[in-house]
């Protein structure tokens, strides 16, 4: 058995980050776990450039952006076991992993940051008729052919779903030769970034249908074409509105699902909307010394963001080590009215600093305000000249806010139109 | 002339209003920072973007590297850098910010790598 304060489960930019800014508190020993053979993350994949911006006041790639953290790691005295597979977390936070050298490992630690990120929604989640040709992709499988291994998996590229992979993706393939036919939107409103449409649809003339999806898939051994057709507002397709579109590759942008086995066998509380572990505001979750951060806690659109959540992770997880985790009332956070979820979902009215409660909506608004309550009082009130799905939102609660509250209160966020 | 146009200079995308007359611009509204200014004035007169990709790599661990434009490149010579970057290859050991391909098609605008690949 392996000692250590503080087991991070994941070495991407959420792992690195919630790593060192425990480090920075001075927490002594710290090892990273990474199922990949570097650190990293999916960053390593993600060759475009919009990383960093809020971070580093600059436009990163990103691997540059992980570089960044791969560094400071590098620098400090935390261990870091790569091609390295967490299998298990007991209820005294003993994290058993495997590789190829050490074979099976168990590390006790007194606290576990989670942190292993996101998967992409397979074809398995979709009903699409049709058989099992070769071709058939999620976006993210494309980016690694494409941009680690090299090869382009396809000529003639249909792209089901408009979140910012399937944008990117839309725009790489081009750039590399391939045409990228149509990218269908299930949904009446894009998953992305306005800018990415413009950059990576508009600038290369590839149309965004919207309210579209593919309904059947063609082809036995590899695939020769996609049926897509209009939805109505049930989202069911309308008979009648089919269109046969012939290509190679189907690219799958369809969601994104954090990746919470080993938090679920721990008994860590899963929040229904957003897949992640329910966090108060230090993004401790139900279980004592177990923190959640990054996409495995909530999806994000910005690295940036996962960035400062893990800091808050790390630093939590610091204070737990040293018992100066502060006590008090933890109160729930609530979204209503367009507002799907809240992270953190708890909030600890004794608080001294200021907090962000981000969260999204469920749908497009134009000219909306956010509105802050709590037992009836309104705390704060912001009109937002556009709210989107798309593009994670934040309320600030101050300790001033806080003082006004008992432990039996409920801080509700939501949209007034 | 009005004409509307999205920044595509930060993850916001601020809906951008232009004023033209006679090709050339008048005036700039809705952008929130300066490089939206910069953004839109750019777009009517000569748009650009910075160019991401991968090159080649010789005795690499991995068959290519990432690599970005040093600037922004005009958007109609995005597809003749591709086939320079396309028909070149670099050999390993690759650093971040090396450059791998200098003042490509004359443009005043290098090749960096964006990651390292330390060789077989």
């Amino acid at each position: 058995m392996l000692n250590y304060d503080l087991v991070v489960v994941g070495g991407g930019p959420a792992g690195m980050a919630a790593a060192l800014a425990a480090k920075a508190e001075g927490v002594e020993k710290i090892v990273i776990l990474e199922r990949a053979e570097t650190l990293g993350g999916i960053l390593e994949q993600c060759i475009h450039t919009g990383f960093g911006l809020h971070y580093f006041g600059e436009e990163l790639s990103g691997p540059e952006y992980a570089g960044r953290f791969i560094e400071q790691v590098e620098k400090t005295d935390i261990d870091v076991f790569t091609d390295t597979m967490v299998l298990n977390i007991s209820e005294n936070n003993v994290v058993t992993a495997v590789n190829n050298s050490e074979g099976l490992m168990q590390f006790q630690a007194i606290a576990v940051v989670l942190a292993m990120g996101c998967r992409e929604r397979p074809r398995g989640a979709l009903s699409i008729a049709g058989s099992r040709p070769a071709g058939i992709m999620t976006a993210g499988t494309a980016q690694k052919y494409v941009n680690i291994d090299g090869y382009m998996p396809g000529k003639k590229v249909v792209i089901l779903g408009s979140g910012d992979i399937g944008l990117i993706m839309a725009r790489r393939m081009t750039l590399e030769g391939a045409e990228v036919k149509v990218v269908c939107e299930l949904m009446p409103y894009s998953g992305g970034l306005t800018r990415n449409i413009v950059q990576c649809l508009d600038d290369f003339g590839i149309p965004l249908r919207l309210s579209c999806t593919v309904v059947k898939t063609h082809g036995k051994e590899r695939l020769e074409g996609v049926t897509i057709a209009k939805v109505d507002e049930r989202l069911q397709p309308i008979p009648g509105t089919e269109e046969y579109i012939e290509c190679d590759t189907l690219l799958l942008s369809v969601g994104l699902i954090p990746e919470n086995e080993l938090s679920k066998d721990v008994g860590v509380e899963l929040d229904r909307v957003t897949s992640g572990p329910v966090v108060d505001e230090y993004r401790e979750t139900v279980r004592p010394g177990i923190f959640a951060c990054g996409n495995v806690l909530q999806v994000h659109d910005l690295v940036d963001y996962v960035t400062e959540e893990s800091q808050i992770a790390g630093k939590g997880a610091a204070d737990y080590i040293f018992g100066k985790k502060k006590g008090g009332a933890f109160i729930n956070t609530k979204g209503i009215d367009g507002v799907r979820y809240i992270v953190p979902q708890r909030v600890n009215i004794e608080g001294e600093e200021n907090l962000k409660l981000y969260f999204r909506v469920g749908q497009v608004y134009k000219g909306a305000k956010v509105v802050v309550e709590c037992d009836g009082e309104i705390l704060s009130s912001r009109k937002k000249v556009k709210l989107a799905p798309g593009e994670m939102e934040n309320v600030v609660i101050t300790p001033e806010m806080l003082k006004k509250m008992n432990k039996n209160s409920e801080i509700i966020v939501r949209v007034e139109e | 002339m009005k004409k509307s146009l999205i920044c595509v200079s930060c993850p916001l995308g601020c809906p951008i209003e232009v004023e033209i007359e006679n090709g050339e611009v008048i005036s700039v509204s809705g952008n929130t920072c300066k490089r939206g200014d910069a953004y839109a004035r750019a777009e009517i007169t000569n748009p650009v973007r910075s160019l991401t990709t991968s090159i080649k790599v010789e005795d690499g661990c991995h068959p290519v590297v990432p690599v970005k434009s040093s600037g922004p490149v005009p958007k109609d010579k995005m597809f003749e850098c591709m086939q320079v970057i396309n028909s070149a290859t670099v050999k390993a050991p690759v650093k971040i910010g090396d450059v791998v391909i200098k003042n490509i098609l004359g443009l005043g605008v290098d090749i960096v790598a964006t990651n390292c690949d330390c060789g077989k």
